[in-house]
């Protein structure tokens, strides 16, 4: 219970941060990525002020054996640089400079009245599924895959990567 | 530059920064938004729940945004539904193939100084620029 106070709490402030800093506005996130136009430096500072506050106390939090209220800290362990990473991000930048939204900052929209920002969330969790139902796919061709070759070989089937470090 | 607001944008990044920090003190939690979002959709019994109400929670936060102050949430741009439709189905499935988004990767990852964050960050910012050029000033600024 106390968690998902926290999870909420987090949420709503991460929201108004979002709002404060300008970035539930799609024209200065388009105003940052726009280096050859009227360039407006607003997104950068956001990030910056966030990572300064996040880098100091992410390496205190880490100095303890486990977080208050969860038993574990469940935090992402990959650290090659892969096509899919590289990929998706470039496609992710598309998206993020077309329309000036991300995630974090089109959710916080959602009850804003704008249309726009209900047409995108829609479309995002639709482009999600799509990646979900080709991820289960590929994933069971390389099932197969592998299955038939273990019965060739008697050996034991290396296993499937099944997910790969989710933000 | 002239739409730069410096102090407003420094407050809100640090209030994303304490956010962040308190998802990771207290529930030992990573907070990237996308992979929050894409966890409701293969639904757990231990997990489904905080995600639901950190994004219930962003939600209303934008709700008390909405009355405090309207105009935090003008578009800006001029763009069509279809624009917006095409723009959301590539952030979504990029954010799930480039594994984050950025909260996930231009946030937190950078703060734990994350090769594979930091390499995400450069790359959808660059590719997001290139959109933008082409968006701004080779089709006249409207799509």
């Amino acid at each position: 219970m106390k968690a998902l106070l926290i999870s909420f709490v987090s949420g709503g402030v991460f929201a108004v941060g979002l709002g404060i800093g300008g970035m539930t506005q799609p024209a200065k996130v388009i105003g940052f990525l726009d280096f050859a136009g009227s360039w407006d430096p607003s997104l950068a500072i956001v990030m910056i002020g966030a990572i300064a506050v996040h880098s100091v106390l992410y390496r205190v939090i880490r100095n303890r054996p486990s977080p208050l209220f969860s038993p574990t800290f469940s935090l992402p362990t990959r650290t090659d640089i892969d096509a899919r990473l590289v990929g998706g991000a470039a496609l992710f930048g598309v998206g993020w400079g077309l329309a000036g939204f991300c995630p974090g900052p089109v959710l916080t929209s959602l009850v804003s009245g704008n249309l726009p920002a209900v047409i995108f969330v829609v479309a995002m969790i639709a482009g999600m599924y799509l990646y979900k139902l080709i991820e289960v796919l590929r994933l069971r061709q390389a099932d197969a895959k592998n299955k038939s070759t273990a019965s060739r070989l008697v050996a034991s089937a290396s296993p499937v990567r099944r997910s790969h470090d989710d933000y | 530059m002239e739409n730069f607001t410096p102090i407003a944008s420094l407050i809100g990044g640090i209030l994303i920064g304490i956010s962040a920090s308190a998802m990771l003190l207290f529930n030992g939690k990573i907070t990237g938004i996308s992979g929050i979002v894409a966890g409701l959709l293969s639904p757990t019994k231990s997990d489904t729940l905080w995600r639901a109400t950190f994004v219930a929670g962003l939600v209303a936060g934008g709700l008390i945004l909405k009355l405090l102050s309207p105009q935090g949430f003008e578009i800006g741009v001029v763009r069509s539904g279809n624009a917006f439709a095409f723009a959301g189905l590539l952030v979504g499935f990029g954010a799930r193939l480039g594994s984050g988004c950025t909260s996930g990767h231009g946030v937190c990852g950078i703060s734990r100084l994350s090769m594979r964050s930091i390499v995400a960050t450069v790359t959808f910012i660059a590719t997001g620029a290139a959109a933008v050029y082409i968006v701004n000033h080779l089709l006249g600024g409207g799509l």
